[in-house]
């Protein structure tokens, strides 16, 4: 067991920190105020090889594992949060059409995809059906050659400014098993599209309602085989888990970084606030809860490029954990810059209410607790764990 | 046509700079090392020149511990060809340097030899001149432009009066400034190729060069801390000061 990057990741990571420092971070203040969505990065992202990391290799990604991917991740996050959460859902996009879409429908699809010519948006969540996904009502009902797809779709990031989406619907009966996968083109007929969401956070990205008003897809669109939809949207959800967690561990050190610089510059009561020792327990208290929550993510991943049987738990677990250390950590950088952290001039707040959300999306934080109970009471998991 | 460049491993240009207590050197322990950005800078101008069909071929030398390979695969990905590590776990100083990379040279036989104008951590600014001197080849150093035509290289110089270009004929040594270029990011699935590229080891002494130094560090020092500025009325004031403290008008 060796927990030390390789040189290849440690190359990865490096060249993700250089983008986001210069592509990224100088420009989040500004995109998140604007509620700009930097489409000109994604490009860039795409010539760099973010925007395809693991989508299979035989769809013209590039099969990296999601370990070597959330590392990436991570640093792009530091940059800026919003941007890299969209980079993320586009990269579950990517590889869920380039893993289970028909060849040659996922070399349509991905080639331009893995470029960030193309993006690509995911439409699980609806209006009426959140944590209780396998209950969600959008229909898909075979008609020839083709689909008809009605319903909506709710919370959807990107939506709007994206040119793919993959679409969960319902064809057959009630629950998981009546559910579909689809790949949409995202102008398709009968596609609209609501306001973009006032969002506390993730501004530097729309979030909206899609509506789906007799929309035809082709039958070849479908991905996988008719009632696969909710087992690929649980494999989606693992990495997802992972990502999210990611971004806000990668926000977290943003924000201790800032926290750590600003104790060494601002003085009161006529000494640095580094040598005050109750801002130094906090410091320290941050620092180590973010490792741990750093590793326990790396572990998830880990797991799931292993295909672990137990890895549906461990990303829970990493996605409930880094998640909550991640608030808790930029909410602690806010507080230890006292009132320049409430400020818009300062990234603090910007911060808290970016990772705020991650929260509640890839399933809440409950719902992971409920997914590692489940688990832990089966008979005998809590040591295989 | 072939280029060489010279690449070295150094401290990273963000990293916060340690003096040892015994000050003997800076602190290296720990430290975030990487490619010497004018060093980088010469990569990208090569792989430019290689892109515009001008050479065909980028080979990439370091000189130092084996750790020198990660700043090689780093020139590899952003799209160097080949890699040529000189091991050696003593620093050598810049003469030494300069000896190593003219064997090197005459071995290659390259057309255009293209390096940092100096290293961020010794500052030294003198490996360039005196390869140009060891292997009798012109020199144009602190190039902010580099135009290959034909058996001629004309480099645009940033000099104290502002700009001057000179013509030299080929084989030349260039070196870079920083205003050359903007190096590009290694792309994932170049450091991904760079892993395939060809990277050989060769030592000095299989060179033929001593690199014992005839320069010994005496001692390191952090640089003093500046003191607070004061704040002035008024112009006059200003002018006064200017005039009978600082000496300058």
């Amino acid at each position: 067991m060796n927990f030390n990057l390789t040189d290849d990741q440690q190359a990865f990571a490096d060249t993700a920190r250089a983008f986001a420092e210069k592509e990224m971070a100088p420009f989040a203040a500004k995109w998140d105020a604007e509620h700009y969505f930097p489409i000109e990065v994604f490009r860039k992202a795409g010539e760099m090889g973010f925007m395809g990391m693991y989508t299979p290799e035989k769809a013209g990604g590039f099969g990296m594992s999601r370990l070597d991917a959330a590392l990436i991740f991570e640093q792009l996050a530091m940059g800026c949060t919003a941007t890299t959460a969209m980079m993320t859902i586009h990269n579950m996009v990517s590889w869920m059409i380039g893993e289970f879409a028909k060849p040659e429908i996922a070399e349509e699809f991905c080639s331009g995809l893995v470029t960030g010519e193309k993006l690509g948006s995911y439409c699980l969540t609806e209006p009426g059906s959140g944590s209780d996904a396998a209950n969600l009502r959008t229909s898909a009902k075979k008609d020839g050659d083709e689909y008809v797809l009605n319903g909506s779709k709710m919370f959807i990031s990107g939506a709007g400014a994206t040119d793919v989406l993959v679409v969960m619907a319902r064809t057959g009966g009630e629950g998981a098993k009546g559910i579909s996968a689809f790949v949409v083109p995202a102008d398709a007929k009968g596609i609209h599209y609501g306001k973009a969401e006032e969002k506390m956070g993730w501004n530097a990205q729309p979030t909206r309602l899609v509506t789906f008003e007799d929309v035809r897809i082709p039958a070849d669109y479908l991905l996988g085989e008719e009632g696969e939809g909710f087992k690929f949207a649980m494999m989606g959800l693992d990495g997802g888990r992972i990502n999210i967690a990611v971004c806000s561990v990668g926000t977290a050190q943003a924000a201790l970084n800032t926290a750590r610089d600003y104790m060494h510059e601002r003085s009161q009561f006529g000494k640095p606030l580094a040598t005050f020792q109750a801002m130094q327990f906090k410091l320290a208290d941050m620092a180590t809860e973010l490792v741990a929550a750093r590793q326990m993510v790396r572990l998830a991943a880990f797991k799931v490029d292993e295909n672990d049987s137990d890895k549906t738990t461990y990303c829970a677990m990493a996605k409930r954990f880094a998640t909550d250390i991640g608030f808790q950590v930029c909410n602690e950088a806010l507080q230890i810059h006292g009132g320049y952290g409430y400020i818009k001039e300062y990234p603090l707040e910007r911060h808290v209410r970016d990772v705020r959300v991650h929260q509640i999306l890839e399933g809440t934080n409950e719902i992971m607790r409920l997914i590692i109970a489940r688990r832990i009471l089966a008979d005998g998991a809590a040591d295989l764990l | 046509m072939k280029i060489l460049v010279a690449v070295k491993r150094v401290i990273d240009y963000n990293v916060k700079v340690r003096v040892k207590a015994d000050q003997s050197d800076v602190d290296l322990s720990n430290v975030k090392m990487a490619l010497n950005p004018f060093c980088e800078i010469a990569v990208e101008e090569a792989v430019r020149l290689k892109e515009k069909g001008v050479a065909e071929e980028v080979v990439v030398v370091s000189i130092g511990p084996k750790a020198c390979q990660e700043q090689i695969r780093t020139a590899l990905a952003l799209g160097a060809d080949r890699g040529i590590h000189v091991e050696s776990d003593v620093a050598p100083d810049s003469l030494a340097v300069a000896k190593i990379l003219n064997k090197i040279v005459a071995e290659e036989a390259p057309q255009l030899v293209i390096l940092g104008k100096q290293s961020i951590d010794s500052d030294n600014n003198q490996t360039g001149q005196m390869l140009a001197a060891l292997a009798d080849m012109p020199q144009g150093t602190f190039a902010s432009e580099v135009v290959v035509d034909g058996d001629k290289v004309q480099v645009t110089r940033e000099v104290d009066g502002g700009l001057q270009t000179v013509e030299l004929t080929l084989p030349a040594i260039v070196t870079t400034d920083l205003r050359l270029n903007e190096p590009r990011y290694a792309s994932l699935p170049n450091i991904m190729k760079a892993k395939r590229k060809p990277l050989g080891v060769k030592t000095p002494d299989e060179l033929g060069v001593s690199i014992d130094s005839k320069v010994s560090v005496l001692k390191v020092e952090a640089p003093a801390e500046r003191s607070a500025g004061v704040k002035v009325a008024d112009i006059a004031e200003l002018v006064e000061k200017l005039k009978n403290e600082a000496k300058v008008l």
